[in-house]
C-alpha cells in the first residue's frame, strides 16, 4: 500500500486519478483502519486527506452559511461556538458518534462516504439541507447530501472522486435543528433509530419550513418531505404530533435484527422525531412548547 | 519500502522506520518498546491503546504510523516524573482502580487528557469521558472514584503552588 498525504487538492485529484480505481481517501481512518484491521483488503493508493487546508477548516461565510470541511474532526467540530450555536442538531449527532477517541478523527466526510444506514450525522445534514461539494478528475459538483448514499456502503462518488467540504446554508430567524437516536445503553453504540429535525417558525409559532431525516430505518438514510408537509402551516399542538408521528412510523423501512424489531424500530422512530421536533421547536425560540 | 518517520514522544524527538501498513500502536510496542500501550481490540472499541496525538486523545490502533509524521504523541511511559507518579497512577494505587492492569494505561492517559482540560470534572463528566475506555474487571467505580480524587490532588497541588508564587 501506497500512503500520499497531499497538501493541496490538484494534488488529491492527481493521486487519484494516478490510482486507476485502485486509491482510496481517508479522513480520520476510524472506519477505514478498523477495517483494515479485520482483514479488509487494502487499496493500492492511500490517500490521507488531513494535510489539505479547504478538508480541515470551519469557516463562516458572507452569507451567515459555514462550510465545513470533510476531514474536520468530531473535537474540533464541538468546540466551534458558532457552529454549534447556529445547528445544535447536526453538531451533537455529530458528537454522538464514538468515544472521545473516536471524536478525535472520526470526520463528517467520513460517515457520509462510509454510508452506513446508521450514520449519526447523515439525517443531521440531510434535515440542515447540506450539500457538499465533490472534486474528481472530471471537475467539481455541489450534491445535496441527502442524495450521495445510494445504497448501505455504497455511494454516489466516482472512484477518483471525493467530498471537499460541506455547506450549511445561512440560518432564517427562528430556526432550530434536533437529532435523537435510540441505543441500548449510554454511550458507544450503533442508533437502532435515528430522526434529525430541522425547523423555521413564525412569530406566533406557526411552521414555514421543516425537514425530516431518519437514520437506521432504511437502507440509506431518510428524507421524509411527508412527515414535513403535516407540520407545515400548524403550531406543534398534541394533535399535528400526533399525526406527525404516524406519517414517520408508517415511512420507515427498517430490517429486523439484533437490535430492533421492525415494529420496535418504526415506533421509536415516531417517538424520536417528535421529541427532536419539540427540541428544534424550542431552539427556534418557541419556548412555550 | 520503509518509510522514515520523525516525532517527539513523551518530548523526545524519535525516528523509526515503519511500513505504510503498521497502525502506530504496532510500532509504539514493537519498534519503540513502549510497550505501556496495550493492544485490547485493535479495532477501536476498547480504548486500552489510548495515547494523546497532537492534544487529541486517540486509539493508536486506528492511526497509522506514518500519519505520525511531524507530530507530538504522549504515552503512559511519560505521565510518572523519574521514580515518582503521577498523581493519576498514584490515586489508581490509592482506590485499587485496577486488577488484571491491561485497561489501566488507556486510563491513565485518557484521564489526564481530561484533567489536561477540564481539572474539576463532575463524575458524570468522568463517566462520560471515559466511555471509550473498557475495563472488564473493576465495574468501573473505582477507577471513576481514583480520577476524581487526582483531580482533588492536582487542584489542591496546583493551589498550594500558586499560593506559595504569591508570597513576598
Amino acid at each position: 500500500m501506497q500512503y500520499e498525504a497531499p497538501t493541496n487538492l490538484a494534488e488529491v485529484v492527481a493521486l487519484l486519478a494516478s490510482a486507476d480505481g485502485h486509491g482510496r481517501v481517508m479522513a480520520g481512518g476510524t472506519d477505514l483502519l478498523a477495517r483494515f484491521a479485520t482483514g479488509s483488503h487494502r487499496p493500492a493508493l492511500l490517500v490521507d486527506l488531513k494535510h489539505v487546508a479547504e478538508l480541515m477548516e470551519i469557516e463562516q461565510r458572507g452569507d451567515g452559511g459555514f462550510t465545513i470541511g470533510a476531514a474536520v474532526c468530531g473535537a474540533a467540530i464541538s468546540e466551534h461556538a458558532g457552529l454549534c450555536s447556529a445547528w445544535p442538531g447536526v453538531t451533537e449527532a455529530m458528537d454522538l458518534i464514538g468515544s472521545v477517541q473516536i471524536q478525535g478523527r472520526a470526520s463528517l466526510g467520513g460517515n457520509l462516504c462510509n454510508a452506513s444506514p446508521a450514520a449519526d450525522s447523515v439525517p443531521a445534514l440531510i434535515a440542515a439541507g447540506a450539500t457538499c461539494r465533490i472534486l474528481g478528475s472530471q471537475g467539481e459538483r455541489q450534491v445535496p447530501v441527502a442524495d450521495v448514499i445510494l445504497s448501505p456502503g455504497k455511494t454516489c462518488l466516482a472512484g477518483d472522486e471525493f467530498v471537499v467540504s460541506f455547506y450549511l446554508p445561512p440560518r432564517a430567524p427562528n430556526s432550530g435543528d434536533a437529532y435523537l437516536r435510540l441505543i441500548p445503553r449510554s454511550e458507544m453504540d450503533i442508533a437502532v433509530a435515528g430522526a434529525a429535525v430541522n425547523l423555521t417558525l413564525d412569530d406566533t409559532g406557526v411552521v414555514i419550513a421543516a425537514a425530516i431525516a431518519l437514520g437506521a430505518v432504511s437502507p440509506v438514510p431518510l428524507l421524509v418531505p411527508r412527515a414535513a408537509e403535516v407540520m407545515l402551516g400548524c403550531r406543534l399542538d398534541e394533535e399535528v404530533m400526533r399525526r406527525f408521528r404516524s406519517v414517520v412510523s408508517a415511512s420507515c423501512r427498517p430490517i429486523n435484527d439484533k437490535r430492533g424489531t421492525i415494529d420496535y424500530r418504526n415506533h421509536v422512530a415516531g417517538v424520536l422525531a417528535v421529541r427532536a421536533a419539540l427540541i428544534a421547536a424550542r431552539r427556534a425560540g418557541q419556548e412555550d412548547i | 519500502m520503509k518509510q522514515h518517520i520523525c516525532t517527539h514522544i513523551n518530548g523526545e524527538a524519535t525516528e523509526f522506520l515503519c511500513a505504510t501498513e503498521d497502525t502506530l500502536l504496532q510500532v509504539l510496542r514493537d519498534n519503540l518498546r513502549l510497550t505501556g500501550t496495550k493492544e485490547g481490540c485493535a479495532t477501536g472499541d476498547c480504548g486500552a491503546c489510548s495515547v494523546v496525538l497532537d492534544n487529541r486523545l486517540v486509539c493508536s490502533c486506528l492511526v497509522l504510523a506514518v500519519e505520525a509524521q511531524h507530530s507530538r504523541i504522549e504515552t503512559v511511559e511519560g505521565l510518572a516524573d523519574g521514580d515518582t507518579l503521577h498523581p493519576l497512577q498514584q490515586a489508581f494505587l490509592d482506590h485499587a482502580a485496577l486488577q488484571c492492569g491491561i485497561c489501566t494505561p488507556g486510563f491513565l492517559v485518557a484521564a489526564k487528557a481530561l484533567l489536561d482540560r477540564n481539572p474539576s470534572p463532575s463524575e458524570s463528566e468522568v463517566r462520560f469521558w471515559v466511555a471509550g475506555n473498557l475495563c472488564r474487571c473493576t465495574g468501573y467505580d473505582k477507577i471513576v472514584r481514583a480520577i476524581l480524587a487526582a483531580a482533588d490532588t492536582m487542584r489542591n497541588t496546583n493551589s498550594r503552588t500558586t499560593d506559595a508564587g504569591a508570597q513576598p
